[in-house]
This record gives structure tokens, sequence and C-alpha cells, in this order.
């Protein structure tokens, strides 16, 4: 079930590095939000904050509201482990698990999490993840070998397999195509748009195109300058971003003006 | 082959001239320069009464001497390095052997002569002079290798995953200092430390199988926490964000995750630290003793061990001293074999449990 999520003056740190500032922000069920800029303006940062990954890194912090279907991520009695259950993630580079087979990856969240399973049930799990990441016909007699065989756009496929199959609300993707080739990056982005039907999509990109075809809404995030902390410059409908930004910086960015 | 355009990269004699030709040494003139130089200092050494010693070093000199100059000549300045620092690092592999070879030939012509099914199945109960075996202490060996190992593996797994997971600031530094500290501990202290120990909790004249596993533990556990270490830290970061991110907490990661990825890094290690500590003899001197009889109870009385049988034939023969020689090559012997064996098995846990990459 895809659900809304809501930022409220959100500030990132890491240690006493403020990376992030001030960031208010919806993101909007059964959608794709794509979010841009250049390196090192806290694209990223923002989006593990989001399911709390950020605070695996040692020392780093986060301040300010993430609001998920009226209940607070970062509240007191909030289980950061069990909001990654909600909040699935695909990193840059696909990152199987190299002692696993391809179903072993696939079926990992349910299993390392656990779950006793039936081999009719986990089996209707893997095909379905499989077949929702548009990976079934390919690795569909070979799920037995190891994920590590597979090239590279497979790899990420079932990176997204392995995510979905946890049954999440939100899928994150950092970059997700940066390592991959066109045809790849092509599958994926279908891919992309056929899951928003049942998730709610954030996307990080390095690739305007990419914003532009996929997505419905864009945030640009910009910097003033090194050391200084990243900011959400502006948020709105892709359309509106890539014809009629409000903001100078985003139209300077997006017409290649910036820097 | 054009000579009017310049290339500041280009590598020649004079700049805008042609690339210069290698002139080569024919295959086998380096190897024949050098045996020519090791035959002028077997001469040389001959002057002085001929010895195999001076023969090596007036060898080893004159014949790095010869294929410098040889190539000098021939080949050019770059080549001639090339040549020259190959003869230095093939001489010193040669040095190197040299005890490797000398040690492994000796034990294995002097301890052959023993090396039986009577060694394997006697013990030296009521022995005086010829007969007899390590028996005993070739079980008493594997008995406190195991507790040993039993005692280690798991303070020291767990210490490394403590400081790669988990560990933070002084508390970790702390940690890493001291295991430093004691993997730099004599094994003679550690043996004291047992002692003393055991001394304190159970009395004087205490002798246990036990004491000696202790103070194997004090040297083995550094090692496996160093080495268990580094492979922990080789797992890439992202299988534990891609664990993390699939809503696992950190300790099934890291059972579930870390560890099954690093299993063929960490049995390797382990075993080394096995093969590290089985051939240690002054710790055991002084806490396990000896026995002649067979005692495979590491919590009641004196235990035998190779090292120590190996020490105490050579140290304090009988009757017989040629038997008790030969019975303490047949040990040490047996002890390398032991090691060498651990050794196999270390390569063999990384090539089995190695992640496949199925292609």
């Amino acid at each position: 079930m895809a659900k809304r999520i809501e930022v409220s003056d959100l500030n990132i740190y890491y240690g006493d590095f403020l990376a992030v500032e001030g960031v208010n922000v919806s993101i909007e069920p059964r959608s794709i939000t794509a979010l841009i800029g250049p390196s090192g303006c806290g694209k990223s940062t923002f989006l593990r904050s989001l399911n709390r990954m950020h605070e695996v890194i040692p020392g780093a912090r986060v301040e300010g509201k993430v609001v998920m279907d009226g209940q607070d991520l970062y509240g007191a009695d909030t289980d950061p482990v069990d909001v990654r259950r909600h909040i699935g993630m695909v990193f840059q580079r696909p990152n199987p698990f190299p002692t696993m087979s391809i179903y072993d990856n696939v079926i990992a969240g349910n299993r390392l999490n656990g779950k006793k399973m039936k081999k009719a049930e986990s089996d209707d799990v893997v095909e379905r993840a499989l077949r929702g990441a548009n990976l079934w016909n390919e690795v569909k007699d070979r799920l037995d070998r190891p994920g590590s065989g597979l090239s590279g756009g497979q790899q990420q496929r079932l990176c997204i397999a392995r995510a979905i199959a946890v049954g999440p609300d939100v899928l994150l993707m950092d970059e997700p195509c940066s390592a991959l080739d066109p045809i790849s990056t092509l599958a994926i982005e279908d891919l992309m748009t056929e899951l928003k039907d049942r998730f709610t999509i954030v996307i990080v990109t390095h690739n305007m195109q990419q914003a532009a075809r996929v997505s419905e809404s864009t945030g640009f995030f910009n910097l003033n300058g090194v050391g200084q902390p990243g900011r959400l410059i502006e948020f709105n409908p892709t359309e509106k971003i890539f014809s009629n930004p409000d903001q100078k910086a985003t139209e300077d960015y997006i017409s290649g003006r910036f820097g | 082959m054009s000579t009017s355009t310049q290339s500041p990269t280009r590598v020649a004699e004079e700049p805008g001239g042609a690339i210069r030709r290698n002139r080569r040494l024919p295959r086998y003139a380096p190897l024949g320069l050098y045996v020519a130089g090791i035959a002028l200092g077997a001469v040389l050494s001959a002057l002085t009464g001929f010895s195999i010693a001076l023969t090596a070093v007036y060898g080893a000199v004159l014949g790095t001497l010869a294929v410098y100059t040889g190539a000098r000549a021939v080949e050019g300045r770059r080549k001639a390095t090339d040549r020259l620092v190959t003869a230095l690092v093939t001489t010193a592999f040669a040095i190197a052997m040299v005890p490797l070879v000398s040690l492994v030939y000796t034990v294995l012509d002097k301890g052959l002569a023993r090396f039986d099914a009577q060694f394997f199945t006697n013990s030296m109960f009521r022995v005086v002079g010829e007969g007899g075996g390590a028996y005993h202490a070739v079980l008493g060996t594997v008995v406190i290798t195991a507790v040993t190992a039993v005692i280690s593996v798991p303070i020291g797994l767990l210490t490394a995953i403590y400081l790669v997971e988990y560990g933070t600031g002084r508390l970790k530094k702390a940690i890493t200092f001291f295991v430093d500290v004691m993997t730099g501990i004599p094994s003679i202290v550690a043996g004291l430390f047992a002692f003393a120990l055991f001394t304190l909790l159970f009395g004087n004249d205490v002798r246990l199988g036990l004491m000696g596993s202790a103070a194997l533990a004090v040297l083995m556990i550094p090692v496996v926490v160093r080495s268990c270490e580094e492979v922990l830290k080789l797992v890439p970061n992202e299988l534990r964000e891609a664990s993390y991110a699939l809503g696992v907490p950190k300790w099934r990661t890291i059972v579930k995750v870390v560890l099954p990825t690093a299993v063929a890094g960490l049995g390797t290690g382990i075993t080394l630290a096995v093969a590290r500590v089985i051939g240690e003899t002054a710790p055991l001197l002084i806490t396990v003793g000896l026995v002649t009889g067979t005692n495979l109870n590491p919590f009641d009385g004196r235990m035998a061990t190779l090292p120590v049988f190996a020490y105490y034939q050579l140290t304090q023969p009988g009757t017989d001293t040629q038997a008790f020689l030969d019975r303490a090559w047949t040990a040490a012997l047996v002890l390398i074999i032991l090691v060498m064996v651990l050794n196999v098995v270390a390569r063999l846990i990384s090539r089995f449990f190695a992640p496949k990459t199925g292609r």
C-alpha cells in the first residue's frame, strides 16, 4: 500500500556538520518523485534519512519530522528496523548477497527476519517479486544459481525484487541506473512506471532526462558552497520544473548554466 | 615513421630520432653470467682454503656483478638495472630458502628413522631404552590444542565482531591497543601467567592440561582477533546496508549476512592461529609438564605434548641415547606435518567456502 510522506523542518547532520538544512516537502503516494541536484548537495543523504538508513553511519543524526500516514518516523517509540521494513531501498551499485542464490536473495528480507514460511508460500513470494521486477523470465530456470553471476542490470533488478518482496509501502532508489547501460536503464525506468501503481517511489538521479521521463514531481537540491548545508531549493511538478521553474538556480542547473 | 614532429613523451636517444632498438642478451646469458660469477667465487674461496659458505658469499656478489656489467654493456642502463634487481631479489629468495630446505631435510633425514607404527601406537610408559612412542604426546597435543581453540575462538571472534561492527571511540582503541600488546607477549610469560593463576586458584603443585590451554589461549586470542578483524573489515558495507534496508536487525545482519560472507577468511584465520600455537613449548613445559603414560583428561594431572616430549627426549636421554634422539626428531617431524596439514586445511577452507560467482 502506497503512503504519503510529510517532511517538515528536517536538518540532517554528520556529527557536527550540518549536511542538509530545513527541508519541507510532501511526497505523494502512487507517484514517482525525483530528486536532482549537483554532487554533494545532500540528495542521497536526504533519501537515506527517509527510512532511517542515515543513522547507520556513526555520528550521523537528524532533527525535524518525517511523518508517514500520521506516524512520526523519528518518534521516540518508533523502531528504526520496522521503519525500514515499510520503506525499502535500492542502492546505486547492485549489491546482491554473494553467499546466496537468486532465490535466497529475493526471499532474504523475509528469511533474515526469521519469518517461517512454507515452501509454496515462499515460492509464490519469489515469483511475484521477480515478475514485479521484470526478471522472472530471465532467471526462472536458474533460481538456485548465485545472484552475483547475473549481469549488472539483472543484479539491480534482483535488488529491486528483493526490496519489493518484503512488501514495503515506499521504495527509495539512490541513483539506481548510474552503473547501468542505456538498455538496462530503460528496463528499470519501465519497471518504475509499473511499480508506481503500488508504491510511493522516490528516486535520486543525476540524469535529468530520466527525472523528466519518469517522475511526476521533482525536487531540486543545491548548496551555496563547499562546507555549506544543502537545501531543497524548489519542489514542483516535473513539467513545471523543466519548463518554467520558480527559481533562477533551478533554471540555471537544468539548462546547464550551473557553476 | 615521421621524424619531423617531436613529442615530449617520446623516449629516444636524441630528440626526433628513431625509437631505439632493443639489443637483448640471449635468453640464458644472465643465468650463465651468474653461474660464471659463482664459479669465480669458488676459485676465490679456494685460495684461502675452500669452504661452501665463502663460495656462496663470493659467488652471490660476483654473480650479481657479472649479470649487471654484462647487461650494462649489451642492453643499456635501464635494462641492466632491471637485471640487477632481478638478481638481487632471486639471491635474497635463495638465501631465505636455505634454512627452510635445510630444516626440512634434516628433520626428514633424522626423523624418518622412527616414523613407524610403533611411534604412533605406543606411549613411553615404562620405556627406558629402545622402542616406545609418542602416542600419548600426539593425542595430548591434539586435546590441549582443541581445548585452547574452544577457549580462544569464541573470545577472539566475538572481540573481532565487537571491534568491527559495534566498537566506537575509546573502548575500541583501548581493546585494539591491548590486543596488540598481547600479540607481543613472550610465550614463557603466558606460561608463567597460567601457572600463577592456577596456583592461586588451586594451590601449589597443581598440574592440569587446562593450564596449558589457558596459557596457549593467551597467545592465540590476539592472533584470532587480528585475523578475524581484518577479514570482517573486508565484507563490503553495501551488504550490511542492503540487509538493514530490508528491515533486518543488526544482530541478524551480522549472523546471517556478514559472517557467512566472511566464513572462508574466518576459517582460514582460525586454522592458522591454531597452527601458530600448536608448536609452543615453553608455556607447556611449565604448566602441563610431561608424563610417560597416556592422559587424555585435560582437567586432571600432567599431560604429554609433542613439543615438550621432543624437548625431554633431547635433554634427558636414558640408557640408550640414540633411541631418545631418534624419538625427538620424529616428534619434530610429526609436529611439522601437523602444522602443514593445518595450513592445507586453511587453504581448502578458503577455497571451498568462498562466495561463488557462478558464471
